[in-house]
Parts: C-alpha cells; structure tokens; sequence
C-alpha cells in the first residue's frame, strides 16, 4: 500500500482499556496524505485526533486495521520498530513544547542529532532553518530563559533536525498568545513551502487550521468531514 | 551526548546529587577506616615488637592468642635456664603483658634487662623506672589521658606515678616493673614471654631448634612472629571486613535505587521524550546506569576525603588507642564495591524508566 501516499490508514481502529471497560479511541479511520501535504486535524476533546497522531507516530501500534507510513508497515513493527521510526521518520513538536529542562538549547536539538544517529556537524541548510526560526541567537540559553514563542521555535528545530518525512504537530500553539501562534504557523508554512515538509497539525482553533492545504474534521473517533 | 545528559542531569538537582555522593561515601568512609584501623594496630604492634631489639620470642606452649593477652604462661624459671643453658643465647628477659582498655596493653618489664637488650626508652621528659609503683607511658598514651610527669593516675585499682613519658614504637604503651604488675595479677613467678638476644641473628633456627627440643615452649624468630602480626592470621578480623564490605554494598544499593527511582520519577516526563525523539529502551538504561557510576565514583572521592576526617579525628582524640593509617591499596577495593552497590541499585528504576510507556510518560505532570 502506497500509491503516491507518505500516510494511508484503511479502518484504523484503536480500543484503550481502561480498568474492566474496553474505550475506543478510533473506529475505522481512513486517512491519505500525499507527500508535502500539510493537514490540519480538528475536532472537540476526545474525538481520537491524538490518538491517531500517536499511532502515526508510532508512539503506540493500532488495535486493527491498516497504517502505512514512510512505507511502513507500522501494524507489524515491533517496538524497536516504532522507536526506530520515531527515530528517523517523524518529528514531533507538542502544545507543551516538551524541551528538556536541563538543557540549552542547542543541546536540545543536538540530543535529538544523537538519538538519530548524526555524527557530523548540522548541515548549512540546518543553520540557515534555524536563523529562518530567529533562534540563532538564542541557542545557549536553556528552556526557563526562553519565552514560549521561543521555546516552540527550539521544539520545531528539534523535530526538523533530522530531516523526518513527517511533522506531526499537536496543538502546537495552544499555549502561545496571538502573536507567538502566528509566527509559529507561518514558520510551518515557509517549511512546507521551502522543503517540502509534510506536516499534520492537531488544533482547535480555526484561524491555525485555515493556514494548513486541508483540514479534517473528527468526531467520536471517525473523520467526519474533508475540506 | 550521554555524558552531558548525565551531568546536566545531576547539576539540575544539586542537593539530591550531593546527598547522594555522601551518603554513597560513607560506606566507603567505614571501609576505609577500619581497614585503617585494623592495619593500623598490626602495624603498630609489629613496629613495637622490633623495637625490643630481641632475636627470638619465647611463648608458653599453650598460647593460642597472639597478642599474649591471657594469663601469662611461661614459668619465669625458664628466664634463667635460656640465659644460661641455651648455647647463643646471650641475654633473656621476661615480661608481663595485662590488657588495660583493647588494644592498650600494660607491660610488665625488669627496667636493667630490658634496657641492656634494647639500648633503653627514649624519654620524652623524666626518667626511668626506679620504684615499684613507677610507670611510663608512651607520648601518645599521655596525649590521649593528658598525662605528666610526676602526676599519680589510678589504673587496676593502684595508684602509680608517672616517672617518663616515653617514645613510642618499643615494646609496649605503658611499662611498670614485672615484679608490681605480676604482684598484682597474682602470678608471681610467671611470665607473658621471654625474648631472646643471640650472639648471632644467624643462629635463630639452630636455637629455635634446641630450645624446642629441650622445652616445651613455643618459639619464634623475630621475622616469625611479626608475620603472625597480620589481618589475615587474626582470627574474625578478614570476616569482619568483608560483612563491612558486605554492608556497603547493601548501603550503596539502597542509597543509589532510592536516589534514582526518585530521579526517574521526577524526570518521568523527560524519559518520554527521549522516548518521543526515538531514544530506545537501551539508551534510557545506559543514562541510568551511567548516572550511577557517576555517583558511585563521586561517592568513593566523598567517602575517601571523609576517610582523611576519620583519621584526623582518630590521631587528634584517641591516638594510642586506635593507630590508624591510610590505606591506599584500599582506594580501589572500596570504589569497586560502591560501584557494584550503585549500579545494582540503578537497575530497577533503569529498567522500569526504559520500559516507561512514552504516551503516559508525555502526559506525566
């Protein structure tokens, strides 16, 4: 399965367990992204957007169904299958930024260079995103002495480092104001449009969702709506 | 890249990781210090055993312990039969040891045989014994009981009179006249041992060999019996240093699991994501693990360093009681056991933090 396609799921399905009480997160989702695609997900608290971010992004494997991603088969990989395409494959930036407090900045981008295996210095492409980003400046200071606008911008290098195939973006301005959450989707933008990055991007707010090429609607698990 | 996670890691929480490096050292510290201490005291009593200048140390049959500390078996008879019918031998004198506060032990002597076998005390102030209740003690013994000349002290229920205060390092810490101390253990006519000075060191074996022959003594060249002075011929004292070891690897163990499950639990959120970036479950182990040998070692430099405190402490309030030295052949025996202690005790909360599931460690608050 593949066609053309960087994501395609056939009636994706995910059940949590929960206690005694089987809960089902999606029932029957199917989704197509081409390459370079960049979606927005949208849909009230508990219509599955995070869940089937997190099977894309092989943070957890589905119930049923079929996933494909970068080619892969994610229903049949094993663990070390999924870290190693959470490795390579995908970048993730969240609403909580989620950089690790110890460290600068740079670090925070380097640990995820070493986690995927980069030996070498980042290449001059890398240093040219991370001056589009405006945090060229700001790459010695660690995460309480950046404001969140900033931190989301280290988050998005960190995610971008390694060049993955896919951006998955989950609600990655619902803790930023007005002007930080612009600067933020126009940053997803100008790396969509200049690499050609397929990005998908969790949101509730429907000004974010109209900077994406499509959006989709969830609710009760299912995708509702394409526009 | 692990390195620097680790180290952030431990400067991010400053009083856990010092807490951590003190109390990992101190099993270190116990170590180290009666190791010190053990060695210490042999060492000290081979030293003051040299010091006698004798050739051979001659023991009652019977005597099992080493340091002579039981009732003296040796008929003070045979003083004057090893003078006098034992070719070589040159000049015997006989002494009473009585055990005072372990390990000091008072030693009963003749003040002119000894003295012509030794070449006398080295005294620091006053002068030799002349009376019967007369006694000289050695300077560590009068810094620690903060003694002087001509003060009187209480000591067996007798009241002596410190006459010198003597130079250690020759035969025993207090020294009084053979013929009081044996009066007052009720053995007169007895002896602990007896040493022995020959015409020539060279003929110890031939007389060892006569003196076996026609008695039933037990005798010991001096090189013999400065040997026995060692941890492994003491009885209890090896067992007693590897239940030590054995505690501070317990102690290491708890502290370090203690420490790192609380770090892993804190740092919950942090694990997932590592997680998310793609950090497998042996990279989140390796940092865990990695973060223990750090403590461990920090703990061992902590635990040495308090070590030297010890020892300080030891010299300065009871340095005749308890001659400690550093033992620096100890350093990485010591290091090696808090290193196994931590790297046990950071198994289960690495494995735990590497089994983490990186969606529940994400939404961790």
């Amino acid at each position: 399965m593949n066609n053309g396609f960087i994501i395609q799921t056939r009636d994706l399905r995910k059940t949590y367990r929960v206690g005694k009480v089987d809960v089902p997160a999606l029932r029957g989702v199917d989704l197509r992204v081409k390459p370079g695609e960049f979606l927005a997900i949208v849909g009230p608290s508990g219509s599955g957007k995070s869940t089937l971010f997190h099977i894309i992004g092989g943070l957890t494997p589905p119930t049923s169904g079929e996933v494909h991603v970068a080619g892969q088969d994610l229903a049949s990989l094993s663990d070390a299958g999924r870290t190693s395409l959470r490795k390579r494959t995908v970048g993730f930036v969240f609403q909580k930024f989620n950089l690790l407090p110890n460290l600068t900045a740079r670090h925070n981008i380097a640990v995820a260079r070493y986690i995927g295996g980069a030996v070498s210095a980042p290449d001059p492409q890398f240093e040219e995103v991370l001056r589009v980003l405006g945090i060229d400046q700001r790459l010695d200071h660690k995460p309480n002495a950046l404001s969140g606008g900033e931190q989301q911008r280290i988050a998005i290098a960190r995610a971008i480092v390694n060049h993955p195939a896919i951006l998955l973006a989950d609600e990655p301005t619902g803790n930023l104001d007005t002007e930080n959450s612009k600067l933020v989707l126009e940053i997803l933008c100008d790396l969509n449009r200049r690499l050609g990055q397929t990005i998908l991007m969790i949101t509730h707010n429907p000004e974010a969702a109209a900077f994406a090429h499509q959006t989709i609607q969830m609710r009760d698990g299912r995708i509702i709506e394409k526009t | 890249m692990t390195t620097r996670l680790v180290f952030e890691n431990l400067k991010h929480k400053p009083m856990r990781s010092l807490l951590s490096f003190l109390l990992i050292g101190v099993p270190v510290t116990l170590i180290l210090t009666l190791v010190g201490l053990a060695n210490g005291m042999l060492q000290d009593s081979q030293n003051r055993a040299r010091g006698v200048g004798a050739d051979l140390v001659v023991r009652g049959s019977g005597t099992t312990s080493l340091t002579n500390m039981g009732p003296p078996a040796v008929s003070e008879g045979y003083v004057k039969f090893l003078n006098t019918e034992v070719p070589h031998v040159t000049m015997a004198t006989g002494v009473v040891n009585h055990l005072v506060d372990f390990p000091v032990v008072m030693t009963g002597i003749d003040p002119q045989q000894f003295d012509r076998m030794s070449g006398g005390f080295e005294y620091v102030a006053g002068h030799r014994l002349s009376g019967p209740d007369d006694i000289l003690v050695d300077r560590l013994y009068a810094a620690q009981k903060k003694l002087q000349v001509g003060q009187t002290f209480s000591l067996m229920n007798h009241t002596w009179h410190v006459v010198g205060i003597i130079e250690g390092g020759k035969l025993a810490r207090i020294v009084v006249q053979a013929t009081t101390l044996q009066h007052l253990d009720l053995i007169e006519g007895k002896v602990s041992q007896i040493w022995l000075k020959l015409d020539d060191a060279a003929n110890d074996d031939a007389v060892v060999e006569d003196i076996e022959s026609k008695t039933n003594l037990n005798v010991h060249t001096m090189e013999e019996f400065t040997a026995l002075w060692s941890v492994s011929n003491i009885r209890g004292v090896s067992e007693f240093i590897y239940v030590i070891m054995g505690i501070g690897v317990v102690i290491g163990f708890a502290v370090v699991c203690l420490s790192m499950y609380m770090s892993v639990l804190q740092r919950t959120r942090e694990i997932g994501i590592l997680k998310s970036l793609g950090a497998s479950k042996s990279f989140i182990l390796r940092i865990i693990l990695a973060e223990a040998v750090v403590l461990g070692l920090g703990g061992t430099v902590i635990g040495i360093l308090m070590s030297y405190g010890a020892w300080w402490l030891i010299r300065t309030f009871v340095p005749a009681s308890l001659p400690m030295i550093i033992m620096y052949s100890w350093w990485p025996i010591a290091g090696a056991v808090t290193l196994v202690g931590s790297l046990l005790g950071a198994l289960y909360p690495g494995l735990s933090a590497a089994r983490h599931d990186p969606i529940e460690a994400l939404a961790y608050e």
